[in-house]
Order: C-alpha cells, then sequence, then structure tokens
C-alpha cells in the first residue's frame, strides 16, 4: 500500500469514529439521523478500502439508506403525525427529560459485550494468517457460482444467510402485530419536481436492483444488496402516492414476506430429502437452485423492507398499508 | 497525456467541491447555501466524473460513469428544490 492512501485510511477511520460521536452527541434529531447516514456511507467506503464491495453495497443500500428512510420516516411521524415529540421539539430540540439511567446503563453494558465479544473475535484470530480465502477458493468448484461471497452465503454457510432472512421476516411480523403502527396518513405532498424525478428514478431502480441480484452470481452484488435497492422502488411509490396500500393487499403481501423463507427452507428440505445435508446442493443443479432462492428472497427483502418503510399493517377505512412492488 | 488531462479534471473538480462547501459553511441563509451546494458540487461532479471517464478502461465503465452523474446530478437538483420548498411551506399533507 502506497503512502497517500494509509494517509487517505486513517483519515477516513477517524471521520467515522467523530461522526459515530456527533450522531451520539448532538442535540437536533434531524442532524443525528443525517450524521448517521454520513457515517454509514462512510462505512461502506472504509468497506471498498478493505476490499469488500459486497459488504460496502449493503451498507451503503441498507444501512445508509433505508435504515435512514425508515429514522426519518419515524421522526415525521413523531413530530408532524403523533406530536409525541410536542411542539417546542418539532423545530429541533429534543425533549429534555432525562433518560432513565438504568437504560443508560443496560445500553452501556450490552454495547461493551459486543465490543468484547469482537474484541475477543479479533484477538482469537490467527494474525496474519491465510483466513479461509484458500480453503473457499479449493471449494469454489463445488458452489455452482464464480462470486466467492454469495458461494459463502448461498451454499457453503447458507444456514447463516436463511436466519438473516428469518429476522426480517420476524420484524415485519412484529410491525404489523402492533395495532398502533408509525402512521395511516399518506405521504406529504412533496410537488411537482419530486413527481418527475420519481418518475424518472423508478425504473432506473428496479434496473439497478435487478443488475445487482443478478451480476452476484459471479461480482459483488445479490440478494440484500438487489433487494434494498428494489425496496427503494416501494419508498417512491409509497411517497409519490402512486401506490396506497389497502387492506385487499395484505394476503399478497404476507405471500410475498414469507415468500424467500418459504422456498429457502423447501429447497434445503428437498435437498436433505435426497439423502444428503440440507444444503448441499447437487453440483449439476446448484447453479439454479442459488439463483432461484436468491430471486425468491430478493423480492421477500424488497416487499418487507417497503413494509417495514409504511410501518403498519393496512387496515380498513384508512389510507394505510404497504406495497407490493 | 490522458492521465494529466485526467487528473486536471478531477483536480478541477474538487476545487469546485471546496468552493461550495465554503458557500455552505459561509453563506448566511438556507436558500444561498442550497444555491452554492446544489451548483458548485454539480459541476464539479461533472468534472470528477469526465476524470474518471478518461482513466475508465472500457465502454461499459463510461457508460455507468455517465449514468452514476446523470443520476447523481437529478437527484441532487431534487434534493435541493425538495429543501427550499420545505423552508418556505413547511410540510402539508393535503
Amino acid at each position: 500500500m502506497t503512502d497517500p492512501l494509509v494517509i487517505f485510511d486513517v483519515a477516513l477511520a477517524l471521520a467515522i469514529v467523530a461522526l459515530a460521536v456527533a450522531a451520539l452527541s448532538v442535540r437536533d434529531l434531524f442532524a443525528m439521523i443525517v450524521l448517521f447516514v454520513v457515517f454509514g456511507l462512510l462505512s461502506a467506503l472504509a468497506w471498498v478500502r478493505l476490499s469488500a464491495p459486497d459488504v460496502a453495497l449493503a451498507e451503503a443500500a441498507i444501512g445508509a439508506g433505508v435504515t435512514g428512510a425508515l429514522l426519518l420516516k419515524t421522526l415525521h411521524h413523531l413530530r408532524y403525525v403523533s406530536g409525541t415529540l410536542g411542539q417546542q421539539a418539532a423545530y429541533g430540540v429534543t425533549p429534555l427529560t432525562p433518560v432513565p439511567i438504568g437504560v443508560t446503563l443496560a445500553n452501556a453494558i450490552f454495547c461493551g459485550l459486543i465490543t468484547l465479544g469482537l474484541a475477543v473475535a479479533y484477538l482469537g484470530a490467527p494474525a496474519a494468517g491465510p483466513g479461509f480465502d484458500a480453503l473457499v477458493a479449493e471449494a469454489m468448484p463445488r458452489s455452482g457460482v464464480d462470486h466467492p461471497v454469495t458461494g459463502v452465503l448461498l451454499n457453503f454457510r447458507a444456514y447463516d444467510t436463511l436466519m438473516e432472512v428469518v429476522v426480517l421476516l420476524a420484524a415485519v411480523v412484529a410491525v404489523w402485530q402492533i395495532e398502533r403502527g408509525v402512521s395511516d396518513a399518506p405521504a406529504p405532498v412533496l410537488g411537482e419536481v419530486w413527481q418527475g424525478f420519481a418518475r424518472l428514478a423508478l425504473p432506473a431502480t428496479v434496473v439497478v436492483g435487478t443488475y445487482l441480484l443478478w451480476v452476484g452470481a459471479e461480482a459483488p452484488g445479490g440478494a440484500f444488496q438487489g433487494g434494498a435497492v428494489l425496496a427503494a422502488v416501494g419508498l417512491l411509490l409509497l411517497l409519490t402516492r402512486a401506490y396506497v396500500p389497502q387492506p385487499t393487499h395484505r394476503g399478497i403481501a404476507r405471500g410475498a414476506f414469507v415468500l424467500g423463507t418459504g422456498v429457502f427452507a423447501l429447497v434445503a428440505l428437498l435437498v436433505a430429502s435426497g439423502g444428503r445435508v440440507a444444503f448441499e446442493y447437487p453440483l449439476e443443479h446448484a447453479k439454479t437452485l442459488i439463483l432461484l432462492i436468491e430471486g425468491m428472497v430478493t423480492i421477500s427483502i424488497a416487499v418487507t423492507l417497503a413494509a417495514l418503510f409504511h410501518g403498519r399493517e393496512p387496515v380498513a377505512q384508512t389510507k394505510g398499508g404497504r406495497d407490493d412492488t | 497525456m490522458l492521465e494529466i488531462a485526467a487528473a486536471a479534471f478531477i483536480a478541477l473538480g474538487t476545487l469546485f467541491f471546496v468552493a461550495g462547501t465554503v458557500g455552505l459553511l459561509r453563506f448566511p441563509d438556507i436558500f444561498c447555501r442550497l444555491h452554492a451546494l446544489t451548483k458548485a458540487d454539480g459541476l464539479g461532479l461533472a468534472l470528477i466524473a469526465v476524470g474518471v471517464a478518461l482513466l475508465a478502461g472500457t465502454a461499459g465503465a463510461v457508460f455507468r460513469i455517465a449514468l452514476v452523474w446523470f443520476f447523481v446530478a437529478v437527484a441532487s437538483a431534487t434534493c435541493g428544490h425538495l429543501i427550499a420548498r420545505y423552508a418556505r411551506h413547511g410540510v402539508r399533507h393535503d
């Protein structure tokens, strides 16, 4: 590595830590969210510098993009819809009610445990060793795909990926269980410029999301990145009011939520019924099965994230609901 | 030769970004700041995109850079409009 890049890396690392500190200490909730999004973007850049473009894409699309949208939606709800934050809080300053010391302490303990776990994992890892690169490279011909990350995620360690999809499913089930969700009011009117931008961006976003999914077999990309970008299509539809979720769409939505998990588990069971281990795909069908799982998981991720953005189950006589992209 | 031209474009683009940031920090109100930011950054990004496109090896890469420039430019203009609109009218639900 050359010298200027080391300077860049150190500056990047310092900026990320500074942004994290700023995001935690700033009083204005909106500024906090903006700082968090910038933190996510710089983290994505850091992942690029660590030669992990897959993680960078996921961080940019989910960590910065979708999470930022979810936080902004929540803030909008608290300020203008539910009025929880009150009138004086609506324009910047957070309410001055102090957080109970027990909550702070519990958060500190949990964060400390995570840091401790990371430290143990870091110190326990073989220093400067080859890692798993050689093992993965050796096993790649048996994975059915050409990109090592996809091979690891959907073949060698498919069980972990299945669990991640289940976590997302559990999240949306929990959100739909809550009677008083985020808001049943339609999105605010954003004007003709915004509508025109959405008309331009929507088809492009569909193409980019599908491309990210498709290219995942041989290059950085895949179900989570593609799904997050396709979820942005749902956000565009909801924010332009081009799609207003209706109670009658709940069946389709539920189907889309479980589609990824269902197909993933079904493939595992079918493979297992043929006298193999659960995710030991037969080599001649490996690529087809991986693409099938990735495609279905992408649909589930996109619809689930868009539904989380909408924030509640669509109920009768309200203009609330979710999106079925 | 191509590298020097690319470096010049990228340096010039960075200059516009710095100018835009100075405007963001120094200008008195939100509309002046938006004016500095959206225009200077748009031109800065275009210059950097030209510089990077000169270094790009394939036609596909040039095409992708052009797409990135186009969508960032459109999105940034829309963002500027939305912020100005919010600053003037606030949130409207009807």
